[in-house]
């Protein structure tokens, strides 16, 4: 046996291992992990590490109220003609009481929406046909409980007649603290102008809310919640991948986040799944035992906008909250000056 | 067998002296530290930052100095730096460099960190708070903890800002192990630092993030600024990767605490 062959093979392994060993911390890199199995015929993209790819910019605009009107019953779906004629009333001028406006309802005061990029001709339903988006038989919040409607009743009593006495007594929306556009769950506008952008990166989705920069940095990584004892405005959430869909769970709120008068124990989760590629259903289920007799499930079809997400500095140009007490102190000096 | 055993020294011996290679690029040899790659091949930056030095107090050297408020004691003092202006020169124009002073002695009423507003790039990176880079092929998103700022920087093709902001408009591309971003768009309100350096709207930003070690980075910002300085200008730092167990952004909401400053005088006197 010739011993050339061995000593080339001991050299080739000498310069394997010193390769190996001179590509200092390269072992981070991985193939991608096996697609999850498709739930239905459309299988949604994947990111370059093995996730559902649910990346790009969304807006969720939509008419469909979030409580069912009351002359629909149990019906929980419209007719493909109920939807197209509902439509075209709402985009010639005549929404009723299927739709919800939301700020762009008539009111005494508002904003020229107009300004805002308001546009008629863009309203829709829901394109899941939907007649609410509280979902089941039912499509309403379920009662408030006794306890939270005293709870939010005492709070509101020990507001009245002090609204202007500080910024503390001000909204938090006013405040630029918690816009009601970028609470979470995220519920939409009858306008476009709610954007959306997901970004995703190994272990983590982030969700960029264009109002108020609001950004959500959720670890898919099976980590716990924080502390009990830390209480936050928007709470604490984590995420983690069922088959195609993204579930969020969250929990650790403020007792003055109050959605639709919740509590503290305020816990949310969230379920997001691509439907298709500019379409994504985003489904939460908000359960508060110290608010509602039970859990109750919502259902919002996004679909893919252009973009581009811009910045929106709410505080930076805040000049309302001034403007307002400014307002309520002149009026407390004339007041004054009139009764003496 | 002779040859054998001298094939076998000689395999050892190429073994040892590939290992003391791979020894001597890990021991910080920035310039050829090659990074960790994403799945696509890319240098990963993904993790949560910090840099750990004075520079929000003042881009300059400086030395330690009482705090703004007597009442706080040793607690909240400025603590003293080296800077991290190469050169230690900043470049002023003789008018912005009155301006500069008159910020400086000013600072606490003038500063728009006071006042929890965006702090625009590069300040964002050196506040004292960490932010987290999420990486993935076609943008990178930086969220930084302070006021819950926030930008999404495009790989793709270089797009314009629709108009000018107090985050701007960043572009990036890659350059060998590292992330260059281009910065422009920034509006005119946001400072350098607490110490009064500040620039105009005709900002442009170039900044550079190059891995240095698995938990480290460097980084580098050359800031442009025809109105305010005579030439362009470069700082530079390490930044320091957070590796405590779940380590994340928190919520650092500080409009509620900047609110008793701006509107406080504002409330209704007791009695009123």
């Amino acid at each position: 046996m010739s011993r050339r062959p061995l000593l080339s093979m001991a050299a080739l392994l000498a310069v394997v291992i010193a390769l190996l060993a001179a590509a200092p911390a390269n072992g981070q890199t991985q193939s991608s992990a096996p697609k999850a199995p498709a739930a239905k015929a459309w299988t949604p993209p994947h990111t370059p590490d093995g996730k559902p790819n649910l990346q790009g910019i969304w807006t969720d605009n939509t008419l469909t109220p979030m409580e069912r009107p009351k002359g629909l019953g149990a019906k929980e779906f419209y007719t493909d003609e109920e939807i197209a004629e509902l439509t075209k009333r709402a985009r010639t001028g005549s929404v009723g009481e299927e739709g919800d406006l939301g700020a762009a309802r008539q009111q005494a005061v508002r904003y020229d929406l107009e300004l805002y990029g308001f546009d008629p001709s863009k309203l829709r339903f829901s394109p899941n046909k939907r007649t609410s988006l509280i979902i089941g038989p039912e499509g309403v919040v379920p009662p408030m409980l006794p306890q939270a409607r005293e709870r939010n009743a005492e709070r509101a009593a020990k507001e009245k007649g002090h609204e202007f006495d500080s910024y503390a007594h001000r909204p938090l929306s006013e405040r630029c603290i918690l816009m009601n556009q970028e609470r979470i769950p995220m519920t939409p506008g009858a306008n476009e102008g709610n954007l959306l952008q997901i970004v995703q990166g190994p272990g983590y989705v982030t969700l960029v809310h264009e109002i108020d920069h609001s950004t959500r940095v959720i670890p898919t990584d099976g980590r716990p919640h924080v502390p009990q004892s830390m209480r936050l405005w928007q709470g604490d959430s984590v995420g983690h991948w069922e088959g195609n869909t993204l579930v969020v769970d969250t929990t650790n709120f403020t007792n003055l986040t109050a959605y639709r008068g919740s509590s503290e124990k305020l816990h949310l989760i969230e379920r997001f799944t691509r439907t298709a590629d500019d379409m994504m259903t985003y489904q939460f289920t908000v359960e508060d035992p110290a608010t509602w007799a039970k859990p109750w499930t919502a259902e919002v079809v996004w679909t893919k906008s252009k973009g581009p997400v811009y910045e929106w500095a709410c505080h930076e140009g805040n000049t309302m909250i001034s403007t307002i007490l400014n307002g309520a102190r002149v009026a407390e000096q004339e007041a004054a000056k009139k009764a003496k | 067998m002779r040859i054998w055993f001298s094939a076998s020294v000689s395999a050892l011996m190429l073994t040892i002296a590939g290992l003391s290679l791979a020894a001597m690029f890990a021991s910080g040899q920035s310039a050829a530290y090659r990074a960790p790659r994403t799945p696509d091949g890319k240098p990963n930056l993904n993790g949560i930052w910090q840099a750990l030095n004075t520079a929000d107090w003042d881009l300059q050297g400086h030395t330690a100095a009482k705090g703004p408020m007597p009442a706080l004691g040793a607690v909240f003092a400025i603590p003293p730096g080296l800077g991290v202006v190469e050169g230690d020169e900043i470049p002023y124009l003789p008018a912005a460099a009155a301006k500069k002073k008159e910020n400086q002695a000013n600072w606490m009423k003038l500063d728009p960190e006071v006042k929890c507003y965006l702090p625009g790039v590069p300040r964002a990176t050196y506040l004292p708070y960490p932010f987290q880079i999420v990486q993935s092929p076609e943008n990178i998103l930086m969220a930084y903890e302070y006021a819950g700022g926030v930008r999404t920087i495009n790989m793709g093709a270089p797009t314009k800002a629709p108009g000018d902001s107090w985050m701007g408009w960043s572009n990036g591309r890659w350059e060998g192990e590292t992330l260059v971003v281009d910065v422009t768009s920034q509006n005119d309100q946001t400072w350098f630092d607490r110490a009064g350096n500040f620039h105009s709207d005709a900002l442009h930003v170039v900044e550079r993030y190059t891995p240095r070690s698995a938990d480290t980075l460097m980084y580098e910002a050359t800031i442009e600024d025809p109105k305010v300085f005579s030439r362009p200008w470069k700082i530079s730092m390490p930044l320091y990767r957070h590796v405590e167990k779940n380590a994340k952004i928190l919520e650092y909401k500080c409009v509620e605490f900047a609110e008793e400053l701006l509107y406080g005088p504002l409330s209704k006197k007791p009695g009123n």
